[in-house]
This record gives C-alpha cells, sequence and structure tokens, in this order.
C-alpha cells in the first residue's frame, strides 16, 4: 500500500476514535467538568478560612464555693457568653475569638461529668476536658493530636490571662496567601497530573480491553489495518483530549483562583508531552494480554491507586516515612506532578524539567515495546 | 493440489487445554462454491473457521488459502478474505458510513464502495444511525457489509444469523442469494439451522465432536432421510439443536 492510503487509514482510524470519545457525554463531564468541580471543591475548602468550631467539656464542679474560686468557671462566666437554652446536648458558653487573618476560632463548652466527657473525647466529638484544681485550670488532651493541641495553646492564653487574646496582639502574623504558596498552588498542578494518569489508563487501557473482549480488535486485525496505527490513533486521541482537559482546568483556575504559571510554558508543554508518554506507554503494557474487563479493572487500579495516593497530588508526600520517600519520588507520576508544580510555582524552566522529561519518555517507550511484544489481538 | 480449490484443509487437529476442538479434518473449497458447516454448539465449527481465517493456528496440520500458507502471506490474504465473526461489536457511538468508511480505508477503498455496500445490504435509511441504535438483524446487516468491503474472493461467517428473528434472517439470506448470482466468491458459512445451510449453500459438511460425520450436495445427503435433522439424528441420536 502507498504511503497516501497509509495515512488515511490512519487518519480514519484517529478521526473514529476521537468520535467514539466526543461523542459519550461522559467523558466529557468526568474528563473536563468533574476536575474542575474537585478544583473549586477543594480550593474552597483549604484556601477560604471558615470559622473553626472547637468543643471542650468543662467538668462540673460539686459546691458553689469551688465554683467562686475556680479560674475556669470565672473565666466561663465572665468572658463567655451562657446560653439560654440548656438543655442537655446544648452547649452551655460560648467564646468567638476573631481574628480577620487567622479567622475565627469558636469554642463551645459543655458541662459533663467526667465519664461523659470521655465517651466524647473517645468518639472525637470534643478534643479537650478543662477541669479546675485548687483554683487553677487544668487541660486533658492527648498530645499526638494537633488539633486538640492548638485547641489548648489559644484556650490556656484566654484564661491564663484572664483576657482574650486582643487583634492587636496578631498584628506580626502574617498568613502566607501570595501566589504560588497556597494549598490551590499546591493542588491544580497535581490534579492535572492525576487527570493524564487517570485518562490515559481508564481510557487507553480500559478501551484495548474493552475492544479486545468485543472482538474488535480480532475484526480489525483480519483486515489490512496496520496494527501499530490502532495503537497510534488511540493514543493520539487521548493524548489530544488530556490537552484540552489541561487547558480548560489552568484556564479555570487562573480566573477563578489567580493562580499563575511562573516557569516556562513552553517546557511544561514538553514534560506534560512526556507525562502523556510515560503512561500511555503504561497502559498499552498493563492492557497487553487480558480480554476480561474485570481483570482489567483490578490492574488498572493497581496501577492508578498507590500513584494516587502516593505522588502528593492532594498532601505532600513528605509526611510519608523517610525510607518510602526514596521510592515514592521514583514513580512516574511524582516525577511529572513534581516536574509541573515547579514550573508553576517555582519558575522551573527547562534545566530543571530535561531529567524528569527524559525518564519519563523512557519508561513510556520501554513499557510500549515490552506491551507490544506482548499484545495479544484476538 | 485441485487448480479450483481456493481452500485446502489438511488432517487439521486443535485442542486448547483439555479439549479436542478438532480432530483431523480434512477439506477442499473449489472457487465460487458455497458452503455450510452444519453442526450444533460445541462442534468444533468455529474453530475450524479460525484456523481458516488465520486467527487460529493448527497443532496439527496444514492449511492453505489459494494455495499460500497464513504465515509470512498475512497481507495479501487479508485483502482477499472477508469475514463476519461471531457476536463481533463495532464503536458503538460510530455511524453507519463512518463505519464503512473506517473499514474501506483498510482495503485503499473510498465513498463509492461504501454507497454500494449500503445499497446491497438495504441500510439506506439508516446510514446516519450510530451503530448502537441498530436493531440485531440491522447490525447483522453491517457486519456481512462489512465483511463485503473488499469484494472478497473468499468470504468467512461465523453464525451469521444466530439471534436474529425469521425476518431478519430473511434478509441476511437475501443478501447472500444476490451475492451468489452476481459474484465468484466462495464462502463458508457455520450455522445450527438447517434451512439456511439448505438455502444458501452447495455443499454442507455435517460436523460433531470435532470430526466430519457427514458431506456432500443437498440430495446426496437426503438419500435415504426425510430431512437433514433426520440424518443427523441418524449419525448422532440426538437434534442439532439440542
Amino acid at each position: 500500500m502507498s504511503r497516501f492510503p497509509r495515512l488515511r487509514q490512519l487518519w480514519l482510524l484517529t478521526l473514529s476514535l476521537l468520535r467514539e470519545l466526543i461523542r459519550e457525554p461522559g467523558v466529557l463531564f468526568w474528563g473536563i467538568v468533574f476536575p474542575i468541580l474537585m478544583t473549586v471543591g477543594l480550593g474552597l475548602a483549604f484556601t477560604k478560612k471558615a470559622d473553626v468550631i472547637r468543643k471542650v467539656a468543662v467538668i462540673s464542679e460539686a459546691g458553689s464555693a469551688e465554683r467562686d474560686s475556680s479560674v475556669v468557671y470565672n473565666f466561663l462566666e465572665n468572658k463567655c457568653v451562657k446560653n439560654p437554652v440548656s438543655g442537655k446536648e446544648d452547649y452551655k458558653w460560648k467564646l468567638e475569638i476573631k481574628n480577620e487573618k487567622l479567622g475565627t476560632s469558636v469554642f463551645f463548652f459543655y458541662e459533663l461529668k467526667w465519664d461523659d466527657a470521655m465517651i466524647l473525647l473517645k468518639r472525637g466529638t470534643i478534643n479537650l476536658i478543662l477541669t479546675g484544681n485548687d483554683g487553677h485550670a487544668q487541660y486533658h488532651f492527648d498530645p499526638m493530636n494537633s488539633d486538640a493541641e492548638l485547641t489548648y495553646l489559644k484556650l490556656s492564653s484566654a484564661i491564663g490571662s484572664g483576657d482574650v487574646i486582643a487583634e492587636e496582639k496578631s498584628a506580626e502574623i502574617k498568613p502566607l496567601t501570595i501566589k504560588g504558596t497556597r494549598y490551590i498552588d499546591f493542588l491544580v498542578p497535581g490534579l492535572l497530573t492525576m487527570g493524564i494518569m487517570m485518562s490515559a489508563m481508564w481510557g487507553i487501557s480500559y478501551g484495548i480491553i474493552e475492544k479486545r473482549s468485543k472482538k474488535l480488535l480480532r475484526r480489525l486485525v483480519a483486515t489490512p489495518m496496520k496494527k501499530s496505527h490502532f495503537l497510534i490513533a488511540l493514543i493520539t486521541v487521548r493524548i489530544a483530549m488530556n490537552f484540552v482537559e489541561a487547558i480548560v482546568l489552568i484556564l479555570f483556575a487562573i480566573i477563578a483562583f489567580h493562580i499563575t504559571i511562573q516557569g516556562s510554558i513552553s517546557a511544561m508543554i514538553l514534560l506534560f508531552l512526556a507525562g502523556n508518554i510515560a503512561f500511555a506507554g503504561i497502559a498499552v503494557f498493563v492492557s497487553c494480554h487480558t480480554s476480561n474487563t474485570e481483570v482489567g479493572n483490578g490492574l488498572i487500579n493497581a496501577i492508578v491507586t498507590p500513584m494516587m495516593v502516593l505522588s502528593g497530588i492532594f498532601f505532600s508526600y513528605h509526611n510519608f516515612p523517610d525510607w518510602s520517600i526514596q521510592i515514592i519520588n521514583k514513580l512516574p507520576l511524582t516525577i511529572l506532578t513534581d516536574g509541573i508544580r515547579s514550573i508553576f510555582n517555582e519558575g522551573a524552566g527547562y534545566p530543571q524539567v530535561v531529567l524528569p522529561v527524559m525518564i519519563l519518555i523512557a519508561t513510556g517507550v520501554i513499557f510500549f515495546m515490552a506491551g507490544l511484544k506482548l499484545f495479544k489481538w484476538h | 493440489m485441485g487448480a479450483e480449490n481456493v481452500i485446502e484443509v489438511r488432517e487439521v487437529w486443535k485442542s486448547f487445554k483439555t479439549v479436542q476442538a478438532v480432530k483431523g479434518i480434512s477439506l477442499n473449497i473449489p472457487k465460487g462454491q458455497f458452503v455450510a458447516i452444519l453442526g450444533p454448539n460445541g462442534a468444533g465449527k468455529t474453530t475450524l473457521v479460525e484456523m481458516i481465517e488465520g486467527i487460529q493456528k493448527p497443532d496439527k496440520g496444514d492449511i492453505t488459502i489459494i494455495g499460500k500458507h497464513w504465515k509470512g502471506n498475512e497481507d495479501e490474504l487479508h485483502k482477499i478474505i472477508g469475514l463476519s465473526l461471531q457476536e463481533t461489536r463495532f464503536i458503538d457511538k460510530l455511524r453507519v458510513t463512518e463505519t464503512l468508511e473506517l473499514f474501506a480505508s483498510f482495503f485503499d477503498m473510498g465513498k463509492k464502495r461504501v454507497d454500494e455496500i449500503i445499497d446491497l445490504v438495504g441500510l439506506e435509511e439508516k446510514r446516519r444511525a450510530y451503530v448502537v441504535n441498530l436493531s440485531g438483524g440491522q447490525r447483522q446487516r453491517l457486519a456481512l457489509g462489512l465483511a463485503l468491503i473488499n469484494t472478497p474472493a473468499i468470504l468467512l461467517l461465523d453464525e451469521p444469523t444466530t439471534g436474529l428473528d425469521p425476518n431478519a434472517r430473511r434478509e441476511v439470506w437475501e443478501i447472500l442469494h444476490k451475492l451468489k448470482d452476481g459474484s465468484d466468491t466462495s464462502m463458508i458459512l457455520t450455522t445450527h439451522y438447517m434451512e439456511e445451510a439448505e438455502r444458501l449453500c452447495d455443499y454442507i459438511i455435517i460436523m460433531d465432536n470435532g470430526v466430519i460425520l457427514r458431506e456432500g450436495t443437498l440430495s446426496q445427503l437426503l438419500e435415504g432421510h426425510r430431512t437433514l435433522d433426520d440424518l443427523f439424528v441418524s449419525l448422532t441420536g440426538r437434534k442439532i439443536n439440542e
């Protein structure tokens, strides 16, 4: 066959697979709308400081003499607002510590017996128990619980001084909300790279397995179709789709969250393509043999789930134990995410992405060749 | 080798794990002949046809298509064979014309051939319909159209009317009758419908348990028997659709 019909064959294969993709409304939702919804949800949840509610148990003191001399009860009666409704489930006192920069902390105090307070502590409903001892305040909490520790620090300042921290005292606090340091700046590059992995693994791997199970692959290779054209078309369509999804997500993040790309855009495109090649190669390898969609499901999940958890998509992987970091930062998704994130937030360019690009392309090519060698068309 | 035989199968054996699917079958298909391979489910029909298609490799024995083995001649043989597999599904969200255009491109053919096929298989009104929205009969006619798109010298149809209602089955038969009258295509059709074999084919091979029980023209097979079903019962002690 001459060159022109071969190209026409490749073009029609690509067009057919593209039509299959874009005519499925679910693809548009999961590929474009869902990542935006996730960005909005997580972006709002972690960038706008909402009022923080802290619930504290106060152990009732028996006699009125003890109460009169207690720092705790003095503080509660004089500095807090008493709840006019006094049901068993209701809080008894409320204290608001307002701060424009750090957000408002609202403390609810429940007067309980020790055993009841312990039950609520175990359930996580409260994270600190306040008692009075010889007129002094005592704080009971799990020191490993950072939330409880923060409750203690804020409350002890208020009770200890007998005064609520004044707004002026926090004038020295400089919240880091500059671009590149916010959670949304961390999140968007992660969502972008996770999208590449998910799209390649589910779009290419699952697509191949499904077509094999429907006997479509067998039917196609019973024609003079060039086998490599089918895989090239499938990968091309997926990369094109990933490109559109990424542009929509980035534009949305720029408009809604004023995110900026501080590094080289062309280096980012190169890294983006390398990431697509890596995951396309892995996807072909994963789907090279099975025709059972349930087995395929398991195989794909076995690849994507660990990387989604470990590669620092939603939270930094530096929270994992030190021994594991050496493994985590060699995963393809970690390499891609760290690279894209460095371009977004650290102003990285070609010198910083050359190595990740080479590693990702090599990963893709090795897996693709191995997959092709084992590929079962029937 | 007979000069007019387009397919020659000699002493072919095939097994899957512990199942011996085909046991030493030999057959010749002359040019222009329509042959039915008739047998119940599990007879080995599909395995035999898949070996002729080049999808399965025989454990033993030899298969040639127009005098050529599959190995080393795939491109040439794919160009002259048309096939319809059992229960194939195409790309759901592709239109009928788009599906035909895609397959036509594999054979370096264009829209003219697509129009001819749409006319031949009677899908004019469904040109723009998505494959997923076709009825079972329409989908089978599309599969037949795809098998015929390259004007094949050899047509291999694996149970082309299984699961279709009588009307849809007759529509498929009409298309094959037209093909028989207007070309010198050779065809192998597997079926477990007696009527289909009787109506469409010049030569009938009855298979069961991986072997050929009897073969011949319809009149040869019916000597001493009222119907093909009677013949099958006399050969196996059971009905073909049991």
